[in-house]
């Protein structure tokens, strides 16, 4: 019933809500205003660990133009994005846990007079000893930062056995063991998180958030404020950036929910950006080991990956970032058996959570460094390397992972050619230098974050007597085009221009549901419920047009904005009229599609995070300059090949790809969340060592460098006309890559980032002293590892379940995905 | 968003009247000129003052004129500062820290005055007020201890302003004018080795005026250390001016920006150059003399013992470029761009 030919996909077009983001229309959380506003600022705590003694508002209460300060005492229900971490309240209940966690939220007539009252609000704390690294984390007991789960200060530990290690290791010729650390880093989207909530004429209220994932801060909000989530309505603002910054439940989100109720006045908040390193939820600083032991010729017959995750002062996304630090090791290259332990911590530090890359950057940064240094040893081009063992399409991993396409081979081969890699790598002179590395990325988690069985994406279509179409979707435009790949889909399948469509999403009211913004999930799951929705809309039509028409169904033709035949193409009706003799017809039209994604083979407690219905893949060859004698780092050329499966709107593509790869570079050579203890004899401060966007040093459009980016299509069946997730992918293999050239340029390895002058100098230091040249951690703290659960791999004949775990298949894992 | 204090704002129409308002005023009163560092400081209430005196309506500020050198009136934009052929070609020290200061919608508004006043800024003390007050303050604003060196009696604030350096090594002088009368000081004399009380200036006087020397025989280049091509402070640079007669030097200011809380002048380095010329080895020899001079403490961006390290670095390259050498490829590299001037 349609063309061989795409109208609509793979055409590079401006994207729908293009127009009005670039000229500054756009309405963002902040721009609104409603009469009767008032403005909300949060108290926060200045003490890193502290008990709450007591909270007095009665002075702030009395400065003019103050109308409300809630306490803890006003919100005392916990919620957490995670079923297994309801660790957070709105407002610290009894203690506080990191410098900038939220004690009382303060409402008055602006935003100044706000802010005033901040200083009036009597609060007396009971410092506690605090814990800023990790190690300290393991090594004191007391006092806990939280008493809900495991010991001590351990958050959560997981040990996953795939298969017989020592036999594994046993067939290498070699085995590798090396150590990584990987800085913390915050997202830095542009816009900083802000909400307005108002109650309507009926009572019910409305949050208008800057949030990725309105459904499940409906759901927070419902369990927080303990009123039903028909009577609350989330409404997610176009997003001035996301990153993973605006996935989890705020405390300013619920705080202004509740402050409208009380007060009956629409109440606004908007983060400072100090603030939104408090709320933070970025990257995990996580120190690696990695063991890797591999035949002379390359292949890996097993791997032993143990990470040490700083998890900051509360759970968020935590225990499902500790599985990913350890999940997709699999997916990028054959690893036939084996072994994770992960372990997160607990510390006096904004809570860590998900940045693009979720959990997977860090331990890809130190496999794809340990692949440099194995290719070293072996003699063998790294590009050849990572050829001989890329995964195999349509296999199961060691540990459970479906894959199903994988242009790997091609992104390599691809971006060896453009780079001019065999005539650099090795060859340029001493102070320039070439480094590949490659990643893998799931489009899309293959459970939702609270467990049911009910579709991750839903599509409305409703069609109209003026041959427009409104699409409704519970999806989230983050910046990332969801919005146009929505209309995109739609306009593809009922062959009408993207403009014709409105896109009506992210309204828990209106929309249906879409679990949101996140795990790369919205272009898949969202896409084959829209192409869903829009084929049932066709199906409807068409069964009416061919009667008009005359003909059989399976000559209709929807393109152009015509349906007509395809063997006869003048004769037929503008689009227009095939609704209204749709409708004529059949009443009203309309049409839904939904998305759920296949099950998973991982049947072992833990195997919920990690699969995904398809995988994108990533090569990439970055160039660097050093200057030996201050260290200096440039970074001139990023080459990335990217199998997106199939590109729907290549202009989007590429904004994605040159997106990761600035946000890359960033964490390459500079950004880092890093803190600041003073000299314990004279104060117990334990502060971020600079919440501001000035000195949080993150690249400019001067320290960019040139992309050049190489879209791979390798349709997956999985994919809404085969299309993977391009969004978080490509910023995997960046920061690998430019280790791995600083090495190729003057021969000293930096195992950690960000890659700063000060260690690059470090090393040659040390590489002039005649030792090895080399920046990072040397060794990895003893954890208090639980035994293994082993699941036989597939090359074992496992069934995908632990075999001293016989219950497990039947059992739901607790934690599943983001 | 960070709201500023509440606070009196007074636009003087003249030199005249702003030093009476500012002399009327005390210690409560502050002049704005751009407002790009007040302003700011201003949101963290770093300063609160009671008063603002705004200059921009203030035409005699934004004059220049040349008669045996250059005068630049305080209120000019960094931006017209560099869009000015006379200060690109003839003090090419004061282009090319005018030129990377900041960004260049922050140099349309910052001013040469300004950027000469510039607070010193530190890592404990350019913080909001929630921030300062988690670390129970610091001595430079509502605390008592310095916390880059809790022994320390003084504030160690680093001085950050790019063009002081850049003046002092053209032998720049400023004029101040107060309500009872103005002064004339050279630009090295304008600072002290003091975080808070970092300027001599007297509280009730106005800095109005950019006094150059004539250029004929001198040559002169400013190098920024920062982390990024854009936006950041400077964490080190290096301003050196010479005059030659053929390929000798016959005098010489080298200025270290950013290692202290104010402006250093490198005098040994300085003089050691003189009679001399610029040979790899008088260049390395210098470049010590000066790294000798530097004691960055760990209050900025980047660890302190790297940017003393590199100190001679920098040196060497703003030495090797007066003496003729075509530095446009390091400067790309260190800069991250080219240094043109804003059209």
């Amino acid at each position: 019933m349609k063309g061989s030919e795409f109208q609509v996909v793979g055409h590079p077009r401006r994207r729908v809500d293009g127009r009005a983001k670039v000229t500054g229309k756009t309405v963002y959380a902040d721009d609104i205003v409603m009469p009767r506003m008032v403005w909300m600022k949060l108290l926060r705590s200045p003490h890193p660990h502290a008990k709450i003694l007591s909270i007095d508002p009665s002075r702030a209460l009395a400065h003019p133009g103050v109308m409300l300060v809630l306490t803890g005492k006003d919100l005392t229900i916990p919620y957490g994005i995670l079923p297994v971490s309801q660790d957070e309240h709105p407002l610290c209940q009894d203690k506080v846990r990191y410098v900038g966690d939220p004690v009382a939220a303060i409402v008055a007539r602006d935003e100044l007079t706000a802010f005033e009252a901040m200083d009036l609000v009597d609060v007396k704390y009971e410092p506690l000893r605090t814990f800023a690294e990790p190690e300290e984390s393991l090594q004191h007991d007391e006092p806990r930062i939280h008493d809900y789960c495991g010991q001590g200060n351990i958050h959560k530990l997981i040990n996953l056995q795939f298969g017989d290690m020592d036999k594994g290791f046993g067939e290498a010729d070699e085995i590798f063991e090396d150590r990584f650390f990987y800085q913390g880093n915050n997202h830095l989207a542009l816009e900083q998180h802000a909400s307005v909530a108002a109650v309507d004429l009926d009572g019910k209220v409305t949050l208008w958030s800057s949030t990725q994932t309105p459904h499940y801060v409906h759901r927070a909000l419902a369990k927080a404020l303990e009123i039903p989530a028909a009577h609350i309505r989330v409404i997610a603002t176009s997003n001035g950036g996301g990153f993973g910054a605006k996935s989890d439940i705020f405390h300013h989100e619920v705080c202004a929910a509740k402050a409208a109720l009380v007060l009956g006045r629409p109440v606004k908040v908007c983060m400072t950006r100090e603030e939104v390193f408090y709320c933070h939820r970025g990257r995990h600083p996580v120190l690696m080991e990695i063991k890797t032991g591999v035949k002379k010729t390359g292949e890996i017959t097993a791997m032993h990956l143990k990470t040490l995750v700083d998890g900051g002062g509360y759970g968020s996304y935590g225990v499902a970032s500790t599985f990913y630090t350890g999940a997709l090791q699999t997916v990028t290259y054959d690893v036939p058996r084996y072994h994770f332990q992960g372990c997160r911590v607990f510390t006096n530090k904004p809570p860590c959570g998900p940045k693009r890359g979720h959990g997977t950057p860090q331990p890809r940064f130190g496999q794809e460094i340990q692949l440099d240094k194995i290719a070293e040893r072996l003699e063998m081009d790294p590009a050849d390397l990572r050829l001989k063992i890329v995964a195999k399409p349509n296999t199961v991993t060691a540990n459970y992972m479906r894959i199903g396409t994988i242009g790997l081979a091609e992104c390599i081969r691809r971006v060896v050619d453009v780079s001019d890699w065999k005539k650099r790598f090795r060859k340029l002179p001493r102070g320039r230098g070439v480094g590949i590395a490659c990643a893998s990325y799931l489009s899309g988690a293959g459970l939702p974050i609270y467990w049911n069985k009910m579709p991750h994406s839903g599509v409305q279509l409703k069609l109209d007597r003026s041959g427009g179409v409104t699409a409704f979707c519970g999806c989230t435009e983050i910046g990332q085009g969801s919005d146009d790949v929505l209309v995109g889909l739609v306009a593809e399948v009922l062959g009408i221009e993207p403009f014709d469509i409105r896109a009506v999403t992210a309204d828990t009211d209106l929309t249906p549901v879409d679990l949101g913004s996140y795990s790369s999930r919205v272009t898949l799951m969202m896409g084959n419920a829209a192409i869903q929705a829009a084929e049932n809309a066709r199906d409807q039509i068409a069964g009416v047009i061919a009667k008009h028409l005359e003909i059989p169904r399976n000559r209709l033709v929807f393109a152009d904005r015509r349906v007509f035949d395809a063997e006869n193409p003048e004769h037929g009706v503008s689009f227009q009229e095939a609704v209204c003799l749709s409708e004529a017809k059949l009443g009203t039209i309309g049409a839904v599609g939904s998305y759920t994604p296949p099950p998973s083979p991982a049947r072992y407690k833990g195997g919920g995070v990690g699969p995904s219905p398809a995988y994108s893949y990533s090569a990439a060859v970055a160039e660097v300059e050093i200057d030996e004698e201050t260290g200096w780092i440039s970074v001139p050329k990023i080459w990335m090949a990217h199998d997106v499966g199939r590109s729907l709107n290549p202009t989007l593509v590429r904004g994605q790809v040159e997106g990761s790869v600035y946000m890359g570079l960033g964490e390459a050579l500079m950004e880092e969340q890093t803190f600041r203890r003073l000299p314990s004899r004279l104060s117990n401060a334990l502060v971020h060592k600079f919440p501001s966007i000035l000195e949080y040093k993150s690249p400019t459009t001067h320290d960019m460098c040139d992309v050049v980016t190489e879209i791979i299509e390798d349709p997956d069946p999985n994919g809404p006309f085969g299309a993977k997730e391009v969004g978080q992918g490509p910023l995997l293999p960046i920061m690998p890559a430019v280790c791995n050239a600083v090495f190729d340029a003057v021969g000293v390895r930096i195992d950690e980032v960000p890659v700063t002058p000060e260690k690059v100098l470090k090393a040659l230091d040390l590489q002039r002293r005649g030792k090895e040249g080399r920046y990072g951690p040397e060794k990895f703290p003893d954890v208090p590892w639980p035994n293994p659960s082993v699941i036989p791999p597939p090359i074992e004949g496992g069934d995908g379940s632990a075999i001293d775990q016989p219950d497990s298949a039947k059992k739901k894992a607790k934690v599943n995905q983001p | 968003m960070m709201r500023l204090p509440r606070f009196e704002y007074r636009a003087p129409r003249s030199v005249q009247e702003a030093a009476t308002m500012l002399a009327e005023e005390g210690p409560s009163g502050m002049l704005l000129a751009g407002g790009t560092d007040l302003l700011p400081n201003m949101k963290r209430r770093q300063q609160v003052p009671r008063t603002v005196i705004g200059l921009r309506g203030v035409p005699e500020l934004r004059a220049s004129s040349n008669g045996s050198g250059l005068r630049l009136g305080a209120g000019l934009t960094l931006n017209e500062l560099c869009r000015d052929p006379r200060v690109e070609k003839l003090y090419p020290a004061l282009f090319q820290a005018a030129v990377q200061v900041a960004t260049g919608q922050l140099r349309n508004m910052a001013t040469l005055g300004g950027n000469l006043c510039l607070d010193t800024r530190c890592n404990y003390y350019d913080q909001n007020y929630e921030w300062r007050k988690a670390i129970d303050f610091c001595m430079k604003k509502d605390g008592e201890t310095c916390w880059v060196a809790p022994s320390s009696s003084k504030c160690l604030a680093v001085s950050s302003t790019d063009v002081a350096p850049a003046l002092m090594a053209l032998g720049g002088i400023v004029r101040l004018v107060a309500a009872d009368g103005e002064r004339e000081v050279a630009v090295k004399d304008l600072y002290q080795n003091d975080g808070i009380h970092y300027l001599t200036r007297r509280r009730e006087e106005i800095l109005t005026d950019v006094l150059l020397e004539p250029s004929a025989g001198w040559r002169s280049t400013y190098w920024k250390l920062r982390r990024r091509g854009s936006f950041d402070f400077p964490v080190l640079s290096v301003a050196a001016a010479a005059h030659f007669d053929g390929d000798e030097v016959t005098e010489a200011r080298v200025v270290l920006g950013a290692v202290a809380s104010q402006p250093l002048a490198c005098d040994e380095a300085s003089a050691f150059l003189v009679g001399k010329q610029l040979t790899d080895d008088v260049i390395q020899e210098a470049a010590g003399l000066a790294s000798k001079v530097g004691r960055p403490m760990d209050n900025t961006d980047f660890l302190l013992h790297w940017r003393k390290r590199v100190i001679g670095e920098f040196t060497r390259y703003a030495l090797r470029e007066l003496r003729g050498e075509d530095m446009t490829e390091d400067r790309v590299r260190i800069a991250r761009h080219q240094l043109a001037a804003v059209p």
